[in-house]
């Protein structure tokens, strides 16, 4: 009786293990996969030039700026919303029925799939509000879509800041909107920049919201009001009409490249954080 | 004076944050429902027929095919997820959860596109030697989906086996129960309902996505009956229709969406529900 | 001579017990008050009440008087009180940044921009808690390397460079070496010409050493109240005498 529990933990040590591996496995496949196939078409001429062809020969170039623009302009839009929504969420409220409503909306938002706020950014910015296909539709779509991370990030570092600060802030004479400025707020900067980034990354990754509201034009946006393709949109478009495989692969590695950076910048932002607190 | 209209701002700006989700509703719903109602609810979902050429608006294929996949991408989401998240809470050594966790959160990082992508070069072709069939299929969409909420679903069983009181494992394991017997009799059925709300979670995450689903599922607009055979769900068919919908079938698309919208709020309020019920 | 700080009839409740028990204790401008007792009688309550930093609580209520210079603390605008009438905690409590951005925050809030003004303010306030000699060569560096003695002197130049009128002490000295505790002793002997000094400590010798006048705390309530002299060489109350003597603690 006392061997077979010991047996069966290490079967099921062994099972665990295999799938926990098996789950990076997938990982690193992918990535590589994408690496090795498409490592060779990052050259400067396929950074740098213009697509021709539809895409079928030349480079991304467009794209890249499309995808800094959009992805830029959404999180600037997002982020003075979604930390000005946490300070009043953690510093002028107390848990109450309107504070479960706002969290309520925030999550609710959360939960959102991305072709539904492609629906809407299309019908509400492209449409309604007459932008046309453009790069400020597609970025304030993806501020909408990008807000609730925001807002928990940021509600989670401004409730790390220790209360003992807030209290030296009010003992000496500050109000409580300087106390939050002055105090709150730079004391938690580097967790809300980690979900600033996080939302950054997200953008980037984003193909259903942008085709409906950024279009899909490979023209070279020159003003916020101009259609764009981001990278993913042009790596779906490649894929899906099958015009250039390389340039497809080449299109996924850059999309990967640029989402590891941005998380690995929030992870080293985190670790700071958490170690700046000891 | 000046701090009461700081504190009326930002009460605004929050406001204006959650009126959102109230925004985005009411579009959907109201360029949705008008051709809902003119068709008639139960034949919009109840019928089989979807050509929009000839004004006949069924998605009973798609619902059954959004279905199909979310809970087939589930089954793998949960038995791959939940395996990870025991051994990362129980048996994998400290210092590995600390690289493990943000190597698994990566995963979620990898656009869908991408996903969808590897399905079509990899995936697809795979099923098609191996299972016969065009390839393009519930399968192949299911157990992309799966792979891709897998981060949802490791993440919040984790939390949920992080959340139980160690009073209760470290009386178990006084008790000389092994761990796996500690896991399975005690931390499982403790964490049972955040478990489940992963579960949940997971799955509206599996029913909203669209991009990897329109590259590998066939898009096909029969009603899936085995698992081999192409399939479009509710979200596919708008993306894949939306670029050229006018007048009653873009309306009959947004309609769609309020479908998908219902659906989603139904599994989050679940998911809510679940996890405030168990305290 | 007018009392700088006055409690009448200050009764203070919390949920269901009493805080504190009708106190009436008058504090003279320019004199060391200290408060003793042990703990949980309602001492850091009674410095709180009278910055109005215990609002944030709001199961407290609060009857009676609070005056500064005659007038009710809860008509004065909280912020400019807090101002007037300082806090230093029991732990020391530096804000992320330089010494100097610490003693300047004060002056700051309260518009100082001037560059050198701000020097002038912020030096003076060092010196004032004895701190100047020691960082005057460092003022830009991390106020978080300071040692607890040297961070505690820093939260009394922080408080001070805003001027106050009042300084309130709560156990500033509890957890600090002999040697930080001394020279906070005398930067309050040789300030409280200056400013009015209410020194919460749960250490008598130390009451001993620097108050003018003493109070005992027990329970919330006030038990006695005299000149320091008074109340350890020749006690009314049998409790204060116990306490002040070591029987109870």
């Amino acid at each position: 009786m006392l061997i077979r529990p010991f047996v069966w933990q290490r079967i099921v040590w062994a099972v665990l293990a295999l799938m926990t591996l098996a789950t990076l496995v997938v990982l690193f496949f992918i990535v590589g996969f994408i690496a090795a196939k498409g490592a060779h078409v990052i050259t400067p001429e396929f950074l740098f030039s213009l697509p021709e062809r539809m895409g079928k020969e030349g480079g991304v170039l467009p794209t890249i700026v499309a995808t800094l623009w959009v992805s830029l302009l959404a999180v600037l839009i997002a982020t003075p919303v979604g930390v000005a929504t946490a300070v009043y969420l953690t510093e002028y409220t107390r848990e109450s029925v309107l504070t479960r409503i706002i969290r309520f909306g925030a999550d609710a938002l959360a939960g959102v799939p991305s072709i539904i706020f492609g629906l809407f950014g299309f019908i509400f910015f492209v449409i309604r509000l007459r932008m046309g296909w453009s790069v400020l539709a597609g970025a304030l779509t993806l501020a909408i879509m990008i807000l609730p991370t925001i807002v928990r990030t940021s509600e989670e570092a401004i409730r790390a800041v220790p209360a003992a600060l807030r209290e030296v802030s009010v003992s000496l004479g500050g109000t409580k909107s300087q106390t939050v400025a002055r105090v709150v707020l730079p004391n938690s900067l580097p967790g809300i920049l980690t979900g600033v980034i996080l939302g950054m990354g997200r953008s980037v990754a984003e193909t259903a919201v942008l085709i409906f509201t950024a279009g899909s034009s490979l023209l070279m946006p020159r003003t916020v009001f101009d259609p764009a393709r981001t990278m993913a949109v042009h790596f779906y478009i490649l894929a899906r009409e099958g015009l250039s495989m390389e340039r497809a692969y080449g299109t996924a590695l850059l999309l990967i490249v640029s989402i590891l950076v941005i998380n690995v910048v929030a992870y080293l932002l985190m670790f700071r954080v958490t170690r700046k607190l000891r | 004076m000046r701090e009461k209209l700081i504190e009326k701002g930002l009460l605004l700006v929050a406001f204006s944050a959650v009126a959102m989700i109230f925004l985005i509703a009411a579009f959907i719903f109201r360029e949705g429902m008008p051709l809902m109602l003119k068709v008639g609810i139960t034949n919009f979902i109840a019928s089989t027929r979807w050509q929009p050429g000839q004004g006949k608006f069924g998605i009973l294929p798609m619902i059954v095919g959004s279905l199909e996949v979310t809970i087939l991408a589930i089954v793998i989401g949960a038995v791959l997820g939940l395996s990870c998240a025991m051994f990362l809470a129980e048996f994998a050594p400290r210092w590995s959860v600390r690289i493990l966790k943000p190597m698994i959160e990566l995963l979620a990082g990898i656009p869908s596109v991408v996903y969808g992508f590897i399905g079509v070069v990899v995936l697809v072709p795979w099923i098609r030697t191996v299972f016969g069939g065009p390839g393009f299929s519930v399968l192949a969409a299911s157990i992309i989906l799966g792979i891709m909420i897998l981060p949802t679903v490791i993440a919040i069983s984790l939390d949920a086996f992080n959340a139980v009181p160690p009073s209760y494992k470290e009386g178990s394991l006084a008790l000389g129960a092994t761990r796996w017997q500690t896991l399975s009799r005690v931390m499982i059925p403790g964490a049972r309902s955040g478990i489940i709300a992963a579960f949940i979670l997971g799955m509206g995450r599996a029913v909203g996505e669209t991009m990897a689903v329109i590259m590998v599922a066939g898009n096909a607009l029969t009603l899936p009956v085995s698992v081999l055979q192409p399939v479009r769900t509710l979200t596919s068919n708008i993306a894949l229709e939306m670029g050229y919908a006018a007048g009653d079938h873009q309306a009959a698309l947004f309609a769609t969406g309020v479908v998908l919208f219902v659906i989603i709020v139904i599994l989050n309020t679940a998911a809510l529900l679940i996890t405030r019920r168990r305290r | 001579m007018p009392e700088k700080l006055f409690f009448r009839n200050l009764h203070v409740t919390a949920g269901s017990g009493v805080v504190l028990r009708d106190i009436t204790l008058p504090v003279a401008a320019g004199e060391i008050l200290a408060i003793i007792g042990p703990a949980h009688s309602g001492k850091t309550t009674l410095l709180r009440v009278a910055n109005r930093m215990i609002e944030d609580r709001r199961d407290l209520c609060r009857t009676g008087d609070v005056l500064l210079d005659g007038v009710e603390v809860r008509t004065l605008d909280a912020d400019e009180l807090r101002r007037r009438v300082g806090l230093i905690f029991a732990t020391p409590v530096p804000l992320p940044g330089t010494i100097f951005d610490n003693v300047a925050y004060g002056p700051r809030l309260h518009g100082t921009r001037h560059k050198a003004q701000l020097n002038s303010v912020v030096e003076a306030a060092l010196r004032a808690a004895f701190l100047w000699d020691e960082v005057k060569d460092r003022l830009h560096t991390s106020a978080l390397r300071l040692s607890g003695g040297q961070q505690q002197r820093l939260c009394i130049a922080r408080t001070m460079a805003v001027s106050p009128e009042v300084i309130l002490m709560d156990e500033p000295c509890s957890g600090l070496d002999p040697i930080s505790t001394s020279q906070i002793e005398s930067a309050m002997r040789q300030l409280k010409a200056r400013y009015t000094f209410v020194l919460v400590t749960n250490n008598v010798k130390q009451a001993a050493r620097v108050a003018d006048k003493v109070a005992f705390f027990l329970s919330g309530e006030l038990v006695e109240f005299g000149t320091a002299e008074q109340l350890f060489t020749n006690p009314r109350d049998r409790r204060t005498d116990d306490y002040v003597s070591g029987r109870i603690g």
